[in-house]
């Protein structure tokens, strides 16, 4: 028996190993605190009202679930609906997603559930990806937004939150590969600000997580409630399986 | 027709309620025979434990999908709309829809422990034949299930996960694209597809599954329980006391009922921790990427089947050119050692030569996708004949030799490492340890009849080793 154990436990093991990373830079953690302070998440829908939904859309997502965050139905409806008068509608833009994918090569994901999809078992949850990705912006005068990111090398999305940010350079040293002494590889080594954004960068690292913690919340609004009434769940369960457990030694104390 | 009772005129009401209704259906026949004088071994470990969990789970099941249903549309251009729909405008939409989701990857769980626990005590053998084959019968139609009911939430990995999976079906020779054709409805995976597979996930293959977990208990409960000792407690030689009842088996309601509680109790709480904290479990219960609505224009660079498939997965992706080649050498000098070694009259040897030497044929004419299929069904299906290829004279594990524990527990690792692999993208050397562990998993099968004879046996006990609690 203690065989099987052992065995099992080394295919878990090996189940559970690391993961081959698949390319891409580290992503930064997401402060994961945000998550219960509704200030933030507050913010961050404004931010995301404000900076994202004009071209992507939330369309699983309806406006008065907000409530949830601490905001009155008319709180939702004199600062954070733009583009449409019910509160009960899904966020939905006008942006004509033929027309968008002509803009920009690629049509804006809808983002209600986007922090949920982005996640990668070897490099962190989809809120860590999204908090790295809107703080890896750089100018890159090759693209044509002028845009480049290296969380997202290539995206299609310029920097929408560059005002906020201030526009950077990214640095790039020529270094011999370590595995092909014939080649060089392009190795990055800091930003450089190239003007000051209307925020320090504190302030916008703040923002961006206050956002990110928006996103994380949009893609699975229970997910409070998940936490909460889980405790509860296990707690009465705790309590049954003692029970169950007593009742068992007495039926079976009899059996010799 | 069974003889009509009378309860006595001053009876309570109850007793004869059950009178009335005795006459007319054979509710406390049944109650009796399957609960209350269904005698059970009382060696049961917590090995015991999953068949109940997964006639648990099967519940759990059928009772969250039928409030899924209500508010899912099988529309390719609704479905993934009407799973967020159910995760957020649902009262309660999203515990139920994790409920589904969790259960579905549990499911797994406790019946490849189940099958294992089969394994290990030779639950299988005589006569317990038909048990383990209605079995194997509900773990295929539980994959069909699994499979179909997948491609319902409309995601990039439902749609392409069926988009290959349907695909393999191309690869039989000459029939195989119009197989695939008629599974899909379509030329590629659409709403078609969608609508039939949902019909089959809600309705026909529950119900086929159904049939056979029914068909599944009343085989056991005509045979009876084996255990972990493999003595029979109800042949003609187990000890029984002086009303014909075995010794060593106890009714299995009260004592097995309560059992079961505590460890349902055990398992929920399992289930819910990861219901509440972590319905996704890192990807693998909920893929990442399957919260991309389906694009038939965007393939994912790495498109991997959910955890349960992939010990099969990798058995398929492990027969390359190289693999059916060394299957050929392999056939040969199976048929070449037959006719040295085994006891064939001319004939005979003569016939092993010919079958050899078309199966290599067979094996050289038609693609390694095709064997790749064969290989991955092939996995499955030899479950089936595993009463008949195992020749060991004793049931348990227990009762073997030492190293026989030593085969299974590789057997294990193997099954483990294959379905790490199955999730992987395919690399160098993980194509050769699965074509290692391909050959491993089949050869312990194929090989049992050998094997299992070999090595000292311990002698089996006349009853079973019971210590109280």
């Amino acid at each position: 028996m203690k065989k099987f154990i052992a065995a099992f436990l080394l295919g878990v093991g090996l189940v559970s190993g690391v993961q081959a990373s698949s390319g891409g830079i580290e992503w930064d953690k997401f402060p994961k605190e945000k998550m219960t302070d509704v200030a933030a998440l507050q913010n961050g829908a404004k931010l995301f009202v404000n900076y994202c939904l004009n071209c992507h859309s939330a369309a699983y997502m309806r406006y008065n679930r907000m409530r949830d965050l601490g905001l009155t139905e008319g709180q939702i409806k004199s600062n954070l609906m733009f583009a449409t008068e019910k509160v009960g509608d899904v966020m939905k833009v006008s942006l004509d997603a033929k027309q968008a994918k002509e803009w920009f090569g690629a049509t804006p994901p809808d983002l209600t559930v986007i922090a949920r999809s982005r996640a990668d078992s070897s490099k962190g949850s989809g809120a860590d990806y999204l908090y790295t990705y809107l703080r890896s912006y750089y100018r890159d005068d090759t693209k044509a937004t002028g845009w480049n990111n290296l969380a997202f090398p290539s995206v299609a999305m310029p920097h929408v939150l560059w005002e906020l940010q201030g526009p950077r350079a990214a640095k790039f040293v020529e270094e011999p590969d370590p595995h092909d002494a014939g080649k060089s590889i392009h190795v990055f080594k800091g930003y450089e600000q190239l003007s000051p954004g209307t925020m320090s960068e504190a302030e916008y690292n703040n923002a961006v997580a206050d956002l990110v913690a928006y996103l994380q919340w949009m893609g699975e609004p229970a997910q409070g409630q998940r936490f909460s009434l889980g405790v509860l769940v296990l707690l009465f369960l705790g309590v049954f399986t003692a029970l169950a457990w007593r009742l068992n030694a007495a039926y079976w104390k009899d059996v010799k | 027709m069974a003889e009509f009772k009378v309860a006595p005129a001053d009876a309570p009401l109850g007793e004869k309620l059950m009178t009335w209704v005795d006459n007319r259906f054979p509710a406390s026949k049944l109650y009796k025979e399957h609960m209350s004088e269904y005698y059970a071994p009382k060696n049961f470990n917590w090995w015991y434990i999953f068949g109940s969990l997964a006639l648990l789970v099967l519940v759990i099941q059928i009772v969250t999908g039928i409030f899924l249903v209500m508010h899912y549309k099988p529309d390719a251009a609704l479905a993934f709309a009407s799973v967020e729909y159910i995760m957020r405008d649902v009262p309660w939409g999203w515990l139920i829809r994790y409920m589904h989701s969790t259960g579905a990857s549990m499911f797994f769980v406790v019946v490849y422990l189940h099958m294992f626990r089969g394994l290990l005590y030779g639950s299988y053998r005589k006569p317990r034949e038909l048990v383990w084959i209605f079995g194997c019968a509900i773990f295929l139609c539980l994959m069909a299930e699994a499979f179909m009911g997948y491609l319902l939430p409309w995601g990039q990995m439902s749609y392409w996960g069926a988009q290959v999976i349907v695909n393999l079906f191309a690869a039989v020779p000459f029939v195989g694209p119009d197989l695939a054709l008629m599974i899909r409805g379509d030329y590629v995976v659409s709403d078609a597809t969608l609508n039939r597979f949902f019909s089959f996930h809600v309705i026909a293959v529950p119900l086929v599954l159904l049939g056979l977990v029914v068909a599944h208990i009343i085989a056991l409960h005509e045979v009876g329980s084996n255990n972990p000792d493999g003595v029979e407690i109800k042949g003609p030689n187990a000890p029984k006391d002086a009303h014909g009842k075995p010794l060593d088996g106890i009714p299995f309601h009260p004592y097995y009922s309560v059992h079961d509680i505590f460890g349902v109790g055990l398992f929920l709480m399992v289930f819910t921790s990861i219901i509440f904290f972590a319905p996704e479990l890192g990807g693998y219960f909920l893929e990442f990427n399957n919260f991309i609505p389906a694009d038939p224009l965007k393939t994912p660079a790495h498109i991997a089947p959910v955890w349960y498939f992939t010990p099969f997965y990798s058995m398929l992706r492990a027969t390359t050119d190289v693999m059916v080649n060394v299957l050929a050498v392999i056939i040969g000098l199976g048929a070449v050692l037959a006719v040295l070694k085994g006891s064939f009259a001319g004939k005979g040897k003569l016939a092993v030569l010919v079958v050899a030497a078309v199966a290599v044929a067979l094996l050289k004419t038609f693609d390694a996708k095709f064997w790749g299929v064969v290989v991955m069904g092939g996995a499955v299906v030899i479950l089936f004949f595993l009463p008949w290829l195992d020749h060991s004279p004793v049931k348990s594990i227990r009762y073997r030799p030492n190293w026989h524990s030593y085969v299974y527990g590789v057997f294990v690792v193997f099954f483990l490492v294959l379905g790490y692999l199955g999730i992987k993208p395919p690399s160098e050397v993980g194509t050769l340890v699965s074509q290692v562990g391909t050959l491993f998993y089949f050869g312990f099968f194929l090989l049992m009849p050998w094997w299992s004879k070999l090595g000292t046996f311990k002698r089996v006990p006349d009853r079973v080793t019971f210590h109280p609690h």
